[in-house]
C-alpha cells in the first residue's frame, strides 16, 4: 500500500542554467505509482531539459530529484542503477544502429541487469509483441519506419521493467500517419498502470491519458492541474493563450 | 654464368626473378608481416588511446582524480603529436640506436621494426578513432546511458562497433600505407622487400630491372589488400533486407503477449 501512496519521483526546487541562460527555475512536481503526467508548453520552455535532468543526462544546477525519497543528484549515487529503473524514450528514437531490433531490446537486460540470454530474449519478445514489433526482430533500425522505430524504442525501455518511463515528444519526429500507432501503444501502457512522465504536443492525447498536466512557460511551471480542469478551464492567461494557439492550428 | 645482354631488359628481369625470386618473396613476407602486425597492434593502441581520450571525469571528482585525468590527457596528446610530427624513418633510427646506447637493449632490427610501425600507426589510428567516435550521433550514447549502461559498456557495445565499421576504410588505408612505408625500415637493416631489392641490385648493378620487379610485388600486395578490405566491408554490412518472423512461428501459448489494441484487432500486420 505504501508503494501506492508515497511518491516515486519528486522534483524539488529544480533549477538549471546553461552558462548565463537560466532554462529551468524552481520546478516542483511529483509523481506516484500509476500516474501519467503530461508536460506541455511552447518550444524552448524547458520541457526537454526538465526530463533530461530527471534522467541525469543533464546535471541540475540546484534543487533535488528524489527517487523513493533518495536524492539522486547527491554524491555517491549509482546513476546507472537509477537509470535502469527510470526509462527514457527520445524524440529521435536513439535505437542502437549496430544492433537488430531484438538486440536493441536485449542489450540492457543482459549488460545492465545481467540477466542470462534466454531470460533477456523472452523479456524482449514479450515487450516487442506488446508494441506489435515481434515480426521485425531481425531488422536493423535503418530499415524501419519512424513509427516502428519508436515502438521498438518503447519496447527497449519496457524490457528493463522500469518503475517510471519518461517520454520526450515521442511522436514529434513522426509523419502524421505514424503518430497514431505510437500513441496507441502509450495509451495501452497508461491503461495498464505504467507510471509515465510525457512531454507532448498532442493535446487530445494529454487530455485523455494524464492524471495531471503540467504547463511550462519560460522555464517555470505556469500552471498544473487535472486534465479536465487545465484544458477546460485554465486559470492563467499564459495557459489560455497557449491552448488557444493550439486550437487554431 | 650466362648473363643477359646489357640492353636486354626482359632478359634481366627474368634472370633476376629466377635467382632472387625466393629472396624477394621472403622480403615481401617480412613486409607483409610488418604491415599486418603493425597495423593490428596499431589499431589496438589507437582504439585504447582514442577511448581514453573520451574518458569523462565527473565534475564532483576529487582533485587528485582530476589532476591524474589531466596528466593522462596530456601524455596521450603528446604521444599523438610527436609520432605524427616526425618521419617514421627517423623514429626507427632513434629507437633502434637509442635503445642500444641508452638502455643497453639490443633488440633485433625486426623487433624494432614491429615496434616503430605499431606505435606510429597507433598515433594515426588514435586520431582516426577519436574522429570516428565524434561522428557517432550523441543520441547513441544517450540511448545507452538511458538504460543504465556505464561509459565503458556504452563504448564497448554501442559506440565502438559503429566506430570500427565507419573507420574500416581508414584502417585499410593504414595497412596499405604500412605495406609501402615499412620500406624505410631498411635503414635499420630489416630484411623487408626494399632491402632485399637493394642487395640484389647492388650485386648486378641492375637497379632498374630489380626495382621494376620490386615495384610489381609491392603493387600486387597493396592491390590484393585493398580488394580484400572492400570484400570484408561488404560482408560486415550484411544483407540489405530483413525477413519477417511470422507470428505463428513464435506463437505464445499463454496468449498473453499479442496485445489487442483498440477495436480488438490483433496489432501485428
Ligand atoms: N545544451 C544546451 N546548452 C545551452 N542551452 C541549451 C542547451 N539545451 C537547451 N538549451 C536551451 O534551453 C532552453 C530550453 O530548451 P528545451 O530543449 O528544454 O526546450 P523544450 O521545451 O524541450 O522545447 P521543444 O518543444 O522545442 O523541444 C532553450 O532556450 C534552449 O536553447
Ligand atoms: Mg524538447
Amino acid at each position: 500500500m505504501d508503494e501506492l501512496k508515497s511518491p516515486i519521483l519528486q522534483v524539488r526546487h529544480l533549477s538549471k542554467s546553461f552558462g548565463d541562460n537560466v532554462v529551468l527555475r524552481d520546478i516542483n512536481f511529483e509523481t506516484r505509482h500509476g500516474n501519467v503526467i503530461c508536460i506541455i508548453g511552447a518550444s524552448g520552455s524547458g520541457k526537454s531539459t526538465l526530463l533530461r535532468c530527471i534522467n541525469m543526462l543533464e546535471t541540475p544546477t540546484s534543487g533535488q530529484i528524489l527517487f523513493h525519497g533518495q536524492d539522486i543528484t547527491g554524491k555517491g549515487i549509482d546513476i546507472n542503477a537509477y537509470r535502469a529503473k527510470v526509462g527514457m524514450v527520445f524524440q529521435s528514437f536513439n535505437l542502437f544502429n549496430n544492433m537488430t531490433v531484438l538486440g536493441n531490446c536485449m542489450a540492457g537486460v543482459t549488460k545492465v541487469l545481467k540477466k542470462d540470454k534466454k531470460t533477456a530474449e523472452d523479456t524482449a519478445m514479450k515487450y516487442l509483441s506488446k508494441v506489435g514489433m515481434a515480426e521485425y526482430i531481425n531488422a536493423k533500425p535503418h530499415q524501419l519506419s519512424g513509427g516502428q522505430k519508436q515502438r521498438v524504442a518503447i519496447a527497449r525501455a519496457l524490457a528493463m521493467e522500469p518503475e517510471v518511463l519518461l517520454f520526450d515528444e515521442p511522436t514529434s519526429a513522426l509523419d502524421p500517419q505514424m503518430v497514431g500507432e505510437v500513441l496507441e501503444v502509450m495509451r495501452s501502457l497508461a491503461k495498464e498502470g505504467m507510471t509515465m512522465v510525457i512531454v507532448t504536443h498532442e493535446m487530445a492525447f494529454a487530455r485523455d491519458v494524464s492524471s495531471r498536466v503540467v504547463f511550462m512557460k519560460d522555464g517555470v511551471v505556469a500552471e498544473e492541474g487535472e486534465p479536465a480542469e487545465l484544458f477546460g478551464n485554465p486559470k492563467q492567461e499564459a495557459t489560455k493563450d497557449f491552448l488557444a494557439r493550439f486550437r487554431n492550428q | 654464368m650466362n648473363l643477359p645482354g646489357d640492353a636486354d631488359f626482359f632478359g634481366w628481369v627474368l634472370y633476376i626473378a629466377k635467382h632472387y625470386g625466393v629472396i624477394f618473396l621472403n622480403g615481401a613476407g617480412v613486409t607483409l608481416l610488418l604491415a599486418l602486425v603493425g597495423t593490428l597492434i596499431g589499431c589496438v593502441i589507437g582504439l585504447l588511446v582514442g577511448v581514453l581520450r573520451t574518458l569523462p571525469v565527473r565534475r564532483d571528482a576529487n582533485p587528485f582524480v582530476k589532476t591524474l585525468h589531466r596528466l593522462l590527457q596530456f601524455i596521450l596528446a603528446a604521444y599523438i603529436e610527436v609520432f605524427r610530427g616526425t618521419p617514421m624513418i627517423v623514429q626507427a633510427m632513434v629507437l633502434y640506436y637509442g635503445s642500444m646506447q641508452v638502455f643497453k637493449v639490443d633488440m633485433t632490427p625486426l623487433f624494432a621494426g614491429f615496434f616503430v610501425v605499431s606505435i606510429n600507426t597507433g598515433a594515426y589510428m588514435a586520431e582516426t578513432v577519436l574522429g570516428g567516435i565524434d561522428s557517432i550521433d550523441i543520441g547513441q550514447t544517450e540511448g545507452a546511458m538511458a538504460i543504465g549502461m556505464s561509459h565503458w559498456q556504452t563504448m564497448l557495445y554501442v559506440i565502438m562497433p559503429q566506430t570500427l565499421r565507419n573507420i574500416l576504410p581508414q584502417i585499410g588505408n593504414n595497412l596499405i600505407i604500412n605495406i609501402k612505408d615499412t620500406s624505410v625500415l631498411n635503414v635499420i637493416s630489416v630484411t623487408e622487400l626494399y632491402f632485399s631489392g637493394n642487395s640484389a641490385a647492388g650485386a648486378f648493378m641492375r637497379y632498374f630491372e630489380v626495382f621494376f620487379l620490386i615495384c610489381v610485388i609491392y603493387f600486387v600486395m597493396t592491390f590484393t589488400c585493398s580488394r580484400l578490405l572492400l570484400w570484408i566491408e561488404h560482408k560486415i554490412d550484411g544483407s540489405s533486407y530483413y525477413s519477417l518472423v511470422k507470428s505463428d512461428m513464435m506463437a505464445d501459448p499463454s496468449g498473453h503477449n499479442p496485445v489487442h489494441m483498440g477495436g480488438g484487432k490483433t496489432w501485428t500486420n
